[in-house]
């Protein structure tokens, strides 16, 4: 009884575990179920039931309700796919003027205003692509096609690769300093001379329209939801589920709307890469001090100064966050949306991750990496930049940067023409690199993994073995083992005995649509998937975090690994992991959890750091030892921040498992891989993405109540 | 009296959703706790004053006592639930956005008191921006400003971000932004508060230099009674929003109006902030003895002459007539005795 005074919560907490065993034992698995492989859904089977709703047939596998509980919102996809389909083709037709046949047209008006976004995402798409790359499309966009038959000079040749990678350099150089620069420089050349020229442009053409249209938009909604309660209450629910929906579910609704290609690539990037921009737009304005604002106020600013020479540069931090985030974003869709056609590095890289040719998968994948982190630099150096009043400077002082950009223009086009003699009848190397005419390293890591594999084939073979025998397959028998019910109970109780009513609530809704939604085997497997990952990453990451915290060089150090590591697009992580286990589930688990421990680890430093120095002290002076100090003082301390990280983790975790379908796993990821391919997948697809978002939302839930609680508690908030 | 800046009238600010309808439902008589009870915050409570120009009002409070709001109001940084407002004549309530912003981009200056300047500009920078803002080129913006930096004597260091500096520098930063447009009224939200005892010192001084050279109309927020006393022109002490007197120094000190005020006097040394002339005797200027003092003086700085005479002591103005005497005991009687009731 005393204990029971004592520790209430622990009972509590007990008691609910015994209750979920109890359920679990107490419900027998039927004897009809086995976890159905494949198109489970659409199998005709004895065991089969069939509902109607709205006129939707659903068929589904009929078990006990309280094992599995009926596929209730098994009519959502069909229905999404059907409205979808009714917007896009039938809906209020109109007519419309068209410019090719001269005479009006009829069109329903989504599909009319999808078009002219297709039709001007691409025009921005070319007219970059066709400056680094040369083509004629952007000339004919506005003369036409006898046109340029005409004047075939016209064509835009290009700009020489020369061209490109001194530019780069130089506004490195002007925006940071000779490190960026050299920097800049060499990935260019490295690029150019592996013969990747041509699909990292095309990325980067990608890029170079997707991030400042995510970023505009993103600060656009941002300001408006800050300006306006009811615009950031109608965003945020959207926000959350954006922020943990796998990016691979948007890709099909985006097919349906805006058809294949670069265009869709870059709409749907916006649609990714927007919300985290939106969310940490909100973030940094609400942080500035009333005072400054109230400063920018009393200097006499308009709204329009306040917002933008006041309010976004003070929060300019948090915005930069945002920038990086985007940009992240960016280059991780730019290897997705290869998935709906969408060409350059991504494109290749699928290809070669196909072919299971590791080394052109690690060479394009190192190409994304590169420009990634460059383009992060140059916008983070960018923002960072300052002007300089009271420097005396002579012209060429000034304008050096445009003259070194000009004499480089005039050196490479001369470099360029000197080319067409020197490599006359073959490629100009002078002028671009044609792809995969450069030096390949690809055959030389082939030829590694080759010899890797057949040197250690047995350790790997056995570990492979192990693992799955003895390690996931129980794990994923245990979790199809949970029935429904239990599953519920325990994350209802959960729910109630950290935040109460509410937050039990919102779980409760949370967990019952993926239970009703037909694919509550498959969010078991993938929750499985992300259990492992999440456990290992975190124990990797809190104890690399609590070793590199010891020293403030190696926290520095291991924070600006997190950095760069965070910045390469996720499929690249699956590379090496293929290179060593092949195509087996422990790929994908390697992958999550390599992918899952940055997270992880910055966030055990970051929490450690955020101990107030003054408690350090204090803790010496009571005579702690360091060891002391660390579970004493500052583990309590940082945990609700490394809480925060745990959150992360999920979340990176959540992603990868559903990238590694593309491996070939059993999970949600593979649905939504195979919905890309059906006609029907757009709802099947987003329904999917809902799923995978709740379960990242039912554990952010939990773990930010708790943390808010624990941070109040501890007077840290 | 010269020309009145500044002219409050019944100024009410009180926070809630019901503000202004319960305000008007209470024909002016408003109880602090009756408004609690039904979710709305009086902050400034009927407050009307007139500031001169050139003068300096400082409003002495306690935190929570509705000082930094009546400020806000005044610059209209919040708009007052109720009363009238009038700059230089103008109705500031009735001015629309534009005008708003014309008078602060022309007429005001303000300081804060956690300095709130820009993070991502440099020290001139800083300065130049209520200048860019009004549209004046850069160049000539940059000039003023570095004029501003020498005023404040920030020399050497206009290139440097604020997170650079100490935080008296920063708020010298703060002091020559607000002055860089010229403007006639200075607002000054507990500048100093965020200071250590030493700076704080140095930058009252420095304050007063700015001031006699400057010559702006002042209102000053503290919460620090003896920097009241030693800037003010007259003190308005506040309390829950009512202000609960205005007077100059030396009147708050020897007549405090409420038990309130008068808590703030008890420690207050008066030989350093009474003059002769508020403890003089006009009416008897016979029998004095060959010593005459000032009736400006401050009592600390004549007090050891008085206190050797054994007749009255002469009183004179600046023409050297006299205009009453002091007995050297009330000398004593001044700073040692009489605290209870003030004289």
């Amino acid at each position: 009884m005393e204990y029971l005074k004592k520790y209430p919560k622990l009972f509590q907490w007990l008691f609910l575990l015994i209750v979920f065993f109890a359920l679990c034992f107490a419900i027998d698995v039927p004897e009809t179920y086995k976890f159905i492989r494949g198109q489970a859904e659409f199998v005709k089977d004895p065991n089969q039931s069939v509902y109607f709703f709205l006129g939707k047939e659903v068929r589904y596998y009929a078990f006990d309700v309280f094992w599995r509980l009926p596929p209730l919102l098994g009519w959502l996809p069909i229905w999404i796919n059907d409205s979808l389909f009714f917007l896009m083709n039938e809906w209020m037709p109109m007519e419309f003027w068209n410019e090719d046949t001269q005479e009006f047209k009829t069109r329903p008006l989504l599909l009319e205003i999808s078009r002219n976004l297709t039709s001007f995402m691409t025009f921005l798409i070319e007219l970059i692509r066709e400056i680094l790359l040369g083509g004629l499309e952007t000339i004919v966009a506005f003369t036409s096609w006898d046109f340029i038959d005409a004047y075939p000079w016209l064509e835009l040749p290009g700009l020489p690769w020369t061209i490109v990678a001194a530019g780069a350099a130089i506004l490195s150089y002007k925006l940071s300093g000779k490190g960026l620069a050299l920097f800049a420089g060499l990935t260019m050349i490295y690029i150019s001379i592996f013969g990747q020229w041509k699909p990292s442009m095309q990325t980067l053409s990608f890029i170079l329209v997707a991030a400042p249209l995510s970023f505009i938009f993103g600060l656009g909604l941002g300001i408006a939801a800050y300006k306006s309660k009811r615009v950031e209450k109608a965003l945020y629910p959207i926000l959350l589920v954006m922020q943990t929906m796998p990016q691979y579910a948007v890709l099909v609704p985006a097919l349906v709307l805006f058809g294949v290609g670069d265009h869709a690539a870059v709409i749907i990037t916006m649609v990714v890469a927007v919300p985290p921009m939106i969310l940490l737009t909100i973030l940094g304005l609400r942080a500035i001090p009333p005072e400054v604002i109230e400063a920018g106020r009393m200097s006499g600013c308009t709204n329009w100064q306040l917002m933008f020479k006041v309010l976004i540069p003070t929060a300019r931090r948090d915005i930069l966050i945002g920038v990086n985030q985007v940009i992240m974003v960016c280059f991780s869709m730019a290897v997705i949306s290869a998935f709906i056609g969408a060409k350059g590095l991504g494109f290749n890289l699928l290809l070669a991750l196909n072919q299971l040719n590791i080394g052109l998968a690690l060479e394009a994948g190192l190409c994304i990496s590169l420009i990634a982190i460059l383009l992060d630099k140059m916008s983070l150096a960018w923002a960072n930049k300052q002007t300089d009043y009271f420097g005396n400077l002579t012209f060429f002082q000034r304008n050096k940067n445009v003259i070194f950009f000009a004499a480089s223009f005039v050196i490479g086009i001369i470099l360029a023409y000197v080319g067409t003699f020197i490599f006359k009848g073959s490629f100009n190397y002078l002028f671009e690199i044609p792809h995969n005419k450069g030096i390949s390293t690809a055959d030389f890591w082939n030829k590694g993994v080759d010899w890797i594999f057949d040197t250690f084939f047995v350790y790997i073979k056995a570990f492979n073995t192990w693992l799955i025998q003895d390690v996931l397959q129980p794990m994923r028998a245990l979790y199809l083992r949970m029935p429904a019910v239990a599953t519920l109970v325990l994350a209802v109780g959960a729910g109630y005995l950290i935040g109460g009513v509410r937050s039990a609530l919102v779980v409760a809704a949370l967990t019952l649509f993926i239970a009703l939604s037909p694919w509550w085997d498959r969010a078991l497997v993938t929750l499985y998937m992300a259990t492992f990952g999440v456990v290992i990453s975190c124990l990797i990451g809190f104890t690399v975090g609590t070793l590199c915290f010891q020293n403030k060089k190696s926290a520095a150090f291991m924070l600006g690994v997190c950095d760069i590591f965070q910045t390469f697009p996720s499929f690249v992580y699956l590379i090496p992991v293929m290179m060593l286990f092949g195509i087996t589930d422990t790929s994908v688990l390697i992958a999550v959890i390599v992918y899952a421990t940055i997270p992880a680890t910055r966030y055990t430093i970051e929490g450690l750091r955020s101990v107030p120095v003054g408690l350090h002290e204090a803790a010496t002076m009571s005579g702690v030892n360091k060891f002391q100090r660390l579970t004493k003082i500052e583990f309590p301390l940082a945990f609700p921040h490394m809480m925060l990280g745990l959150n992360q983790t999920i979340v990176f975790a959540l992603f990868m498992v559903i990238i590694g379908a593309f491996i070939g796993t059993e999970d949600l990821g593979q649905y939504i891989l195979k919905a890309l391919s059906d006609k029907n997948g757009a709802g099947i697809g987003l329904t999917l993405g809902i799923c995978v978002a709740f379960i990242g939302l039912i554990f952010d839930n939990l773990i930010r109540t708790w943390v808010g609680k624990r941070k109040k508690h501890l007077g840290i908030a | 009296m010269s020309e009145t800046v500044i002219k409050c009238e019944s100024v009410y600010k009180i926070f809630g959703e019901n503000a202004k309808k319960m305000l008007e439902e209470s024909n002016g008589n408003v109880d602090a706790k009756t408004f609690q009870e039904r979710g709305c915050i009086v902050g400034v409570n009927n407050a009307s004053f007139e500031v001169a120009k050139g003068e300096m009002l400082v409003v002495m409070g306690l935190s929570g006592s509705g000082k930094s709001t009546l400020l806000r109001c005044i610059s209209r940084l919040t708009d007052a639930t109720g009363g009238k407002i009038f700059i230089e004549g103008q109705d500031l309530l009735e001015l629309n956005n534009k005008e708003l912003i014309e008078l602060r981009r022309n007429k005001m200056g303000m300081v804060f008191q956690s300095f709130a300047l820009l993070p991502h500009k440099t020290v001139v920078e800083n300065i130049a921006f209520p200048l860019q803002i009004k549209g004046t080129n850069t160049e000539e913006s940059i000039s003023r400003a570095m004029e501003m930096v020498k005023l404040v004597g920030l020399d050497g260091r206009e290139n440097y971000f604020p997170r650079e500096l100490s935080g008296g520098q920063q708020q010298r930063v703060g002091i020559a932004r607000s002055l860089a447009v010229e403007p006639d009224i200075w607002f000054l939200d507990e500048p100093f508060s965020a200071l250590d005892p030493l700076i704080r010192k140095e930058m009252q001084d420095e304050f007063l230099r700015l001031q006699e050279k400057l010559q702006k109309t002042i209102m000053f927020i503290t919460h620090d009674f003896d920097e009241a006393l030693k800037l003010a022109d007259r003190i308005a002490i506040m309390k829950d929003g009512i202000i609960e007197q205005l007077d100059t120094p030396a009147n708050i000190v020897l007549n405090p109006a409420t038990e309130y005020v008068r808590k703030f006097t008890e420690e207050v040394p008066r030989e350093k902030v009474l003059i002769i002339e508020d403890v003089m005797d006009a009416s008897s200027k016979d029998n004095l003895g060959d010593l005459k003092v000032s009736k400006d003086e401050i009592i600390e700085n004549v007090a050891e002459k008085i206190l050797t005479q054994e007749k009255l002591v002469g009183v004179i103005d600046s023409n050297n007539n006299i205009v009453g005497s002091i007995k050297p005991s009330k000398i004593i009687d001044t700073v040692f005795g009489g605290r209870k009731n003030g004289s």
